[in-house]
Parts: C-alpha cells; structure tokens; sequence
C-alpha cells in the first residue's frame, strides 16, 4: 500500500527538531532510519501529518565509551556501525552489544535502522529494548522542557509505548558500566525476524565464579523485563540450569500464534542456559 | 530542498534560526521538489513527499530494474546501493534519499544498451543464479554492496546475507553459488 499524505519537514539540529515538534505538536512524527515508520506508514497504521527527519542531526550519530567507563550510542548511530565498530570501540567490556546486531533483521535493514528509532518504537522483543534493561541503560531525551534522563527500567510502558513526549527528542542512550560477561541470545521463526522469546544475561564473576548477576526476557510479557527470581538463583550460588529453570517457572508467558506459553517456557529454560554459558566463554 | 524552491516545496530545513515552520493542516497533494543522483546523474523531481524511493526510480525516472514486491522490508526486490550499502527503497521516501548517491541494478551492466553484463552478473547467469528473474535485480544489489565491504566474504557469511531477500522459485544455493564464485575471482584479479 502506499502511505497517507503528509508534509516532509527537514532538521538542521537539535534545536530546530526540537522547535519543529513543538509547533507541529502531536500530527508531527520524527523519522530516523524509517524502517519501522515506513512500514507503519505504507500499511496505514500510522499517518502522521507532519514527518521531522532527523537524519542530518550528525551530533546523534555517535559511538565511543566515556571517562567513567559507560558506552555512549547516538540516538542516530546504525545498527550497522555497531556492527562493524572497530575492535577498540566497543572492546571486550561491550561485545555484547556489538554481537547482539546480528540478530536484528538483515543487512539492508542493518544499514539504516538506527538504535533510538529501535527504543523509541520500543517492539517488545526489540535487541536494543532487551540490552537496555538487561544492563540499567538510561536514555538522554531532549524536549521543549530541557533535558532529562529516563531509566531503561521506567522507559517502556506497553507495547510500542515509552514515557517519551510527543515532543521529545531520544538524543542518546547510556550503558552505565563494562558488561564483559553479558550475553544475548534470541529463538525467532527465521533467520532476521523478530524473535519469539529473546533472553539477555550480565554475570557477576570473581575469578572462576559466578557471584550473581541480571537476567533479562522479550517476548513474554509487553516489554522487556527482568526476572528476579532468576537473579536470586544466580546470587545463591545455583547453576545455570536452575537459574533457567526459575526464569521459565516465574514469567507467565503470551499464547499467541508464535507460540504457546508452554513452548515459551520450554523456549526460555533453553535460551537463558545458552545466554549464560556464552556470557562465562566470552 | 533549499527555502527558494517556494513553488514546489512545501518542506522546511528547519534550525533553531530559521524562517517559520508550516505547521497549517495538510489538504490533498502537495508537492516537493527534490534532487537525487542516481547512477552517477543528478535527477529533478516534482512529487509528493509520500512517494517512497522505488515508486520514484521506477514511475519518475522509469529505472524499472528495481522490483518492488511487499513494500515492508520483508522481500528485498527493492534493494538499491545508498553511498555504497544496501537498502530497502520501499522503506524510505525519495526526499529522504536526497545528498546520497544512489545506485540500482541498471548500473552495473556496461555498453550502450547495457548488454556487457558485470562479473556478478555473469556469475548469476553461469550458476543458474535466477529463473523467473523476479528477485535478481535486489539479490544482484545486495551481493554488490555486502562484497564490496567484505571482499574476504566467507560462503557461510554469503549464506547469512542472502536470508534478508527472498526468492519463490530458484532456490538460494544457486544464488550463493555464484555471489561466492564472483567474490573469488575478484580476489584472484586482485592478487595479480
Ligand atoms: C524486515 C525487518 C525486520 C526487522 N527485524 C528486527 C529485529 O529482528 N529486531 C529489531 O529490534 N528490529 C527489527 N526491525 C526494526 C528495525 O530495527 C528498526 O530499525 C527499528 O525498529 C527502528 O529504527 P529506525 O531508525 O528505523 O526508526 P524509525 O522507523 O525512523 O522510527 C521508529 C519510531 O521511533 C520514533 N523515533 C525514531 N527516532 C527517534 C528519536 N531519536 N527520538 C524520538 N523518537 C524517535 C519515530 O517517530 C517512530 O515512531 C526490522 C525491520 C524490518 C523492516
Ligand atoms: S518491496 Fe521492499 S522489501 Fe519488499
Ligand atoms: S528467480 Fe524467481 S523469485 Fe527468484
């Protein structure tokens, strides 16, 4: 299908983005890399009036760790450019996040989707959704009220719903602390779709242990969320198998036609042992 | 778009000093102008800013060698070089493609009536690469850009590229086949 008429509104920078929200108010949609606003458009189920591109905002199009250590991502950076970062980039401290792209969609979709656009469409089994609360990021946003920053924990609120503004502007987002023993792994129908259930683990290790850790689903309930009674288990000493096994017990999964709870469940205990393992063999 | 274009363009290039936002409601068709280079030519094109990239190369420019099959991202039929790397067509309007250097498949065949096809090309064909040819000009695209960036492609990186486009009636090992069989000749015409 072919979308709805709208009016195409360019920004030259933050401020003029920002002002371009504000007088547009809530007809006006920012578009990023446009590949889930573009579909949205072309099957009608969005129709903005106003559409504020922000693509030559180049001040959002940023990669790099900071003095205190956390790893800063423009709200423009690519998928792509993740992937590809330089070894240094990144380093071993983030590798998780650089390996988690190559589970998002494919190539094509790679080079122009961007990690804010991933956020603030906030898909319930989103890569960038489940990284941010596996790890405690926090999001920059930029609005007509100034600036204020929004913990991953209390960013998503539904599905394809954040505490983002109409008129606000996601500028970055901040991984707060190294996560070199942080894995994600996902189970999706085929390769480069959306998973079904999608697990993310950061583990605590001293020397050759386990001491504790944060365990992190999409796909079982409408964002991504931690399950405690996992991380217990990792606090206590338990194994990964148990660790698992506790994540499967404690969520209680969708049954939609991607899937039963039951098959969910199963799908769970497999996905968090595996996200574990490969986090200790990192 | 420059704030001159008055007649056609109804957009803004908006900073935080610029001339005031045309938040008035949206009636009908309004028009924009907008500059593309595709294939190495620069193209004017009077449209509405809802016409995405494909529907632009092939109905204003007539580059019909890009396909479009699902217009959600899904197929890949649409996928053109933007500044050397894949993408979806259908997935972005033409004004968003603006400054960017586009290539489509008509680029990569030589001669006056592009019949010396390219060493992909010819891969294609000696590995029996394509049937109805319906998905070949995406898949031809996809291959250029992803080895243009990874010459060293391994075959088990070239199968996991090729799952982002689909094909209904050659089936991909033909077409790994031959994106393989082109990335090595061109590292042995390297070597020389
Ligand atoms: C075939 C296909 C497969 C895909 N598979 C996956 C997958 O497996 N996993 C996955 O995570 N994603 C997948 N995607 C989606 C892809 O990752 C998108 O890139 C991403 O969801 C949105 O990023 P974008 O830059 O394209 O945002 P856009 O499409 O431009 O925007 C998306 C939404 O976010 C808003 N927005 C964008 N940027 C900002 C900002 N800075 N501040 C405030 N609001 C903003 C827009 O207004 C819009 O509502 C897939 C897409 C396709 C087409
Ligand atoms: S037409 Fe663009 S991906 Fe199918
Ligand atoms: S050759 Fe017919 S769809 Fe691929």
């Amino acid at each position: 299908m072919k979308p709805a008429p709208f009016r195409y509104h360019r920004a030259r920078d933050l401020a003029g983005a920002t002002r371009l929200l504000a007088e547009l108010g809530e007809d006006a949609k920012v578009i990023a890399g446009g590949q889930s606003l573009v579909a949205m458009m072309n099957f009608r189920l969005a129709r903005p009036q106003h559409l504020i591109d922000i693509a030559g905002l180049r001040e959002l199009d940023h990669l790099g760790t900071d003095a205190d250590g956390a790893l800063r991502v423009g709200a423009l950076t690519t998928h792509h450019t993740v992937e590809t970062a330089p070894p240094g980039t990144l380093g071993a401290e983030f590798e998780v996040i650089r390996a988690a792209m190559g589970w998002i969609g494919h190539l094509p979709i790679r080079t122009r989707g961007t990690a804010g656009g991933s956020v603030a469409h906030a898909d319930a089994t989103a890569e960038w959704c489940l990284l941010a609360v596996a790890l405690d990021a926090a999001f920059l946003v930029h609005g007509p009220r100034g600036r204020r920053r929004i913990a991953a924990g209390d960013f998503f609120l539904g599905p394809y719903t954040t505490a983002l503004d109409p008129d606000e502007l996601l500028t970055e987002i901040v991984f707060p602390r190294p996560a070199p023993y942080a894995a994600l792994t996902e189970f999706a129908a085929r390769r480069g779709d959306f998973a079904i259930v999608s697990a993310a683990v950061d583990l605590d290790v001293q020397g050759a242990s386990v001491r504790g850790g944060r365990v992190a689903l999409g796909g079982v309930a409408p964002v991504p969320v931690r399950v405690p009674e996992a991380e217990e288990v990792l606090a206590g000493g338990g194994s990964f198998t148990a660790c698992a096994a506790a994540a499967a017990a404690a969520v209680e999964p969708p049954d939609d036609a991607n899937g039963s709870a039951s098959y969910r469940k199963q799908l769970i205990a497999t996905l968090v042992r595996r996200a574990c393992e490969e986090a200790v063999s990192r | 778009m420059t704030d001159t274009d008055t007649d056609a363009g109804t957009d803004s290039d908006t900073g935080a000093d610029s001339l005031p936002v045309d938040s008035s409601p949206v009636i009908g068709r309004e028009l924009q102008l907008i500059t593309l280079e595709v294939n190495g030519e620069e193209y004017e094109v009077i449209t509405e800013p809802r016409r995405t990239l494909v529907d632009i190369l092939r109905h204003e420019l007539r580059l019909t060698g890009t396909h479009v099959g699902c217009e959600h991202g899904v197929c890949g039929a649409c996928t053109v070089l933007l500044d050397g790397r894949p993408v979806r067509a259908c997935l972005m309007f033409a004004a968003q493609a603006e400054g960017a250097a586009i290539r489509t498949v008509e680029s990569l065949s030589d001669g006056a009536d592009g019949s010396e096809l390219s060493d992909l090309q010819r891969a294609f064909r000696s590995h029996h690469g394509l049937q109805c040819g319906f998905c070949t000009p995406g898949f031809l695209m996809l291959a250029e850009g992803f080895l243009a960036e990874r010459p060293q492609a391994t075959k088990a990186e070239i199968r996991e590229v090729v799952a982002a486009n689909l094909c209904r009636c050659t089936g991909y090992q033909s077409i790994v086949e031959a994106i393989d069989s082109c990335a090595a000749a061109r590292r042995e015409g390297e070597e020389k």
